[in-house]
């Protein structure tokens, strides 16, 4: 189609095929789900068991037993719960574009600054574990997968065993082997460098097992590929073959994993610093879970969304870049 | 420039030696012996080809040649040396450094045998890049243009920004030629290296490799099709079963076949027999058809019209969003007992029209009437009793199957719901069985168990099973070897005289098409562009495109009067 002969429709149409306009399609999208997140823990609020005021008044206090109806009245009034829901649902919408979650009841601060402040660490423990799981799966596949000895029918062996394993469970291992026996970690880490890699390792591992899994088997499946076999008649070695022909391919289905795997992190994550002690969102999610403080945890639950958002685009943009055949659409 | 002999140089030494090369799979004890005891020598500018069907060791042996035999091979040789140089034993490293330079090697189909995710630039020029022999980019960039253009690549410096996918099958042959030959080897192999072509780059490959053999380069050329081969190579051995059955110069062997085997390798090529003539030697057809029940089709004698197709449009839309006609404004009738042959090369549609006859897709624009009545028109619940009267044989019968199911279910899952009782369902299936000419001892065999003939031959029961009155044969044999070609093109035209079928046989192999039809269709982007009775058509084509199409067609050496590669039409569609 040339330029000059192009009709209206037709420009419509390479323009809906840019990826600028793929892009912005995407974040659209990713508007969609964090606003449908952000009305589900609306309505889970709503739809909790027991008063909200009277929570609220026993989260405050510490006391157990009703309290009075002039306290209750009081506390409806300044939440707002006495207002018709669509009132409600419209000002924490509006309070949410200001970026407002609200207040927690026992901590009397905005729920944004206490997630703020404690959302760095489990970050930083999520994605160092994505990519430790990563590392450690691609250097076994590259060097191990494939080849017809006992490497590679241990490395299948651990994989799955990895894989099955729970990593709270693998945590405590790791935590009395290399930090009570051996010494070599702190048993609590804080939020030292060296404090870190239990904690990582604990959920990389579990995470190296899937992707070493679903890698090792696309990358076997590719090895008898007929250009691998173009390639080595080119003159390549078995290893370069290994890693500018079969790994691109290897990867995909693993690039595919990785937004699921980026939001089992994060749930990980959570118990895995309570096992270590860690600060983090995890210690604050469970004292706001027990506790029944609904601000923090709706609002952990919006975050959760839009990371796992965040992750989804920058995993489809990634497997544009690795396999260049996918079309815009 | 294409007679068969060969040009000795006797000043030239040999370049390759192969003495006594036996090939194995396996260990000691299960050893499977796959080449026995094969000798030849190689000189430059000569071109050796190793022709046998699947199975018989050519591309093991091609391949030993290289070092790559796979990593359970046994390589045993008196002698295997190139240029002077022992390969016996090469250390993998040493090898590398023949690999690409000294020896270069093409295999058949570009699709797989380039890397999918990398573009055409990258692979053509991974070689210069392995063995140094390029200093910097822009020398990378031309060296790359340049080995496109030699190689016939129209628009070099965009098609090497093109992905694999991106290109046609004959474009894509060729970037992958131009990757074995970017280090100037002095030795090309090429395995099937037309294979999975069509006509028409079909014949663009064999004029490159023709050209590259001119060029002083040494040729060893693996093919299943002795007429593919017959036009580049100066010697030629018949391997079967892992042993050289015949060899000698190509006009000997063309000329003067001695092994049955060759002869039968001939006999199977249909452009160089008669029409309709039997192409494979045995009596594939076991049992007489006369004492079998088969309840015919009783459809009236004088040939009415069975399908009608007008005016019929399908478009798709394209990866950038406009819509694309495949199929754009196709009529035809197709009478009883006749067999329509629809040519064309990939691309031209005529798969899309199948599947509208078949009433899978609908038509855009236009109808199919069947046997005199609406086909494409109806709604599916009134078209579902009257579907078992259009059968379909598909290219790849495997892909075709549950592989989870025995041929006894397969074939007995298209039984009409008419016969009931299990014992006679089984019955029938031995039927059809012995009809196809296979042992009922296949009854339980599931389809990743049985050879690329026997899988056709279940699938051809299978399309037979409900009676049809039409099959759509939709390239039918185009993934067989020639001498399994013959016998299923044989097993189709016994089954046309004996049962009341007429077939749609679409192929874009010419020489089948002409082999099996009574009138043939030439398609071409959508559209007909010839039409007529058989002989009509090949004898005094109308379009430039039938014509040049007819020009490319592989023949024998001997059916060959004069130079036939005069006519080689532009770039097909991409």
């Amino acid at each position: 189609m040339t330029l000059i002969s192009m009709t209206g429709s037709d420009a419509v149409r390479i323009v809906a095929h840019h990826p600028i306009v793929w892009f912005a399609r995407r974040i659209f999208s990713g508007v969609v789900v964090v606003w449908a997140a952000a009305t589900f823990a609306f309505l889970i609020q709503c739809v909790l068991p027991g008063d909200r005021a009277q929570i609220i008044i026993n989260v405050t206090s510490g006391n157990v037993g009703p309290a009075s109806s002039a306290e209750l009245a009081a506390i409806n009034a300044k939440y707002g719960f006495d207002q018709p829901l669509a009132v409600q649902y419209g000002k924490y919408i509006l309070q949410i574009l200001h970026g407002d979650l609200g207040e927690s009841y026992q901590q009397h601060r905005p729920v944004a600054a206490i997630i703020a402040e404690q959302i760095g660490p489990t970050i930083v423990l999520a994605i160092a574990a994505l990519l430790i799981a990563w590392l450690i799966a691609i250097l076994t596949t590259l060097f191990i997968a494939g080849r017809d000895n006992i490497w590679s029918k241990l490395l299948n062996d651990t994989q799955v065993f990895l894989a099955t394993v729970p990593p709270y469970w693998l945590a405590t291992i790791l935590l009395v082997l290399f930090a009570v026996k051996l010494g070599i970690f702190p048993v609590i880490g804080g939020n030292s460098p060296i404090g870190l890699v239990l904690p990582t390792l604990a959920l990389a591992l579990e995470l190296s097992g899937f992707f070493g899994q679903v890698v090792q088997n696309e990358f076997t499946r590719v090895l008898e590929q007929p250009f691998v076999t173009s390639a080595r008649a080119r003159g390549m070695s078995d290893f370069g073959v290994r890693l500018r022909h079969v790994l691109r391919h290897a990867a995909l289905p693993g690039i595919t994993l990785s937004g699921w795997a980026l939001g089992k992190l994060l749930s990980g994550a959570i118990l895995i610093e309570v096992v270590f002690a860690r600060q983090g969102l995890g210690g604050v999610l469970v004292a706001a879970t027990s506790s029944r403080d609904v601000p923090i945890v709706s609002g952990a639950v919006l975050i959760s969304a839009a990371l796992f958002v965040l992750a989804s685009i920058i995993v489809d943009l990634t497997y544009r870049v690795v396999d260049p055949r996918i079309n815009l659409t | 420039m294409s007679q068969g002999s060969p040009q000795p140089v006797p000043q030239q030494p040999d370049l390759l030696r192969v003495e006594s090369l036996r090939v194995s799979f396996g260990r000691s004890i299960a050893e499977n012996t796959v080449v026995r005891s094969i000798s030849f020598s190689l000189r430059p500018g000569q071109c050796l080809a190793i022709v046998g069907e699947s199975g018989s060791g050519k591309s093991v042996t091609a391949r030993s040649l290289i070092g790559l035999a796979g990593r359970y091979a046994n390589v045993h040789a008196r002698q295997l040396s190139f240029d002077g140089m022992d390969l016996i034993g090469l250390s993998d490293r040493a090898w590398r450094r023949i690999r690409g330079t000294e020896i270069g090697f093409v295999l058949q189909d570009a699709l797989v045998s380039l890397d999918p995710l990398r573009r055409i630039g990258k692979e053509v020029g991974e070689s210069l890049l392995l063995h140094g022999a390029v200093s910097s980019r822009e020398e990378l960039a031309q060296r790359v243009i340049a080995l496109l253009k030699l190689v016939g690549v129209p628009e070099p410096e965009t098609k090497a920004e093109r992905l694999p996918h991106q290109l046609s099958g004959g474009q894509r042959q060729r970037a992958l030629i131009a990757s074995a030959l970017a280090l100037d080897p002095r030795i090309l192999i090429a395995d099937e290296p037309t294979t999975a072509l069509d006509v028409t780059a079909q014949a663009h490959v064999l004029a490159l490799l023709e050209e590259t053999k001119t060029r002083g380069k040494a040729l060893i050329l693996i093919s299943h099709d002795l007429a593919v081969v017959s036009r580049v190579a100066d010697e030629i051995l018949v391997m079967r079963g892992g042993e050289v059955v015949e060899r000698g110069t190509a006009a000997q062997i063309f000329r003067d076949p001695r092994h049955p085997y060759t002869r039968q390798l001939l006999d199977a090529v249909p452009s160089g027999r008669p029409r309709g003539s039997r192409l494979s030697p045995s009596t594939i057809v076991r049992s007489p058809l006369q004492q079998m029940q088969l309840p015919l089709q009783s459809l009236p004698k004088s040939h009415p019209i069975l399908l009608e197709a007008t005016g019929l449009v399908k478009r798709f839309k394209g990866p950038d969003g406009t819509l694309r006609a495949a199929v754009d404004g196709v009529s035809f009738e197709m009478r009883s007992g006749e067999t329509l042959g629809i040519v064309g090369e990939s691309g031209s549609g005529k798969s899309t029209m199948a599947r509208m006859v078949l009433a899978l897709d609908e038509p855009d624009e236009g109808a199919v009437q069947f046997a005199g009545r609406p086909w494409t028109t109806l709604a599916e619940c009134e078209r579902r009793a009257r579907r078992r009267s259009l059968s379909i044989i598909y290219q790849d019968p495997l892909g075709s199957f549950d592989p989870r199911w025995t041929v006894g279910r397969i074939i007995s899952d298209s039984l009409s719901s008419d016969v009931e009782t299990r014992r006679k369902r089984k019955e029938r299936v031995i039927e059809l069985l012995d009809l196809v000419g296979l042992s009922q001892a296949l009854l339980d065999r599931r389809p990743l168990e049985l050879s690329g003939g026997q899988r056709q031959r279940v699938a051809i029961a299978r399309a037979i099973a409900p009676n049809p009155a039409v099959i759509v044969c939709d390239e039918p044999v185009s993934a067989l070897d020639v001498s399994i070609q013959a016998q299923v093109l044989d097993l189709l035209g016994y089954l046309r005289d004996h049962l009341d079928v007429s077939y749609l046989f679409i192929s874009h192999d010419l020489s089948v098409v002409r082999h099996i039809s009574d009138r043939v269709i030439v398609m071409r982007r959508g559209r007909i562009v010839d039409s007529g009775v058989t002989d009509e058509i090949f004898r005094n084509p109308q379009s430039e495109y039938t014509k040049s199409l007819i020009a490319a067609m592989p023949r024998l050496v001997r059916d060959q009067q004069i130079g036939h590669s005069a006519t080689i039409l532009e770039e097909g569609i991409a």
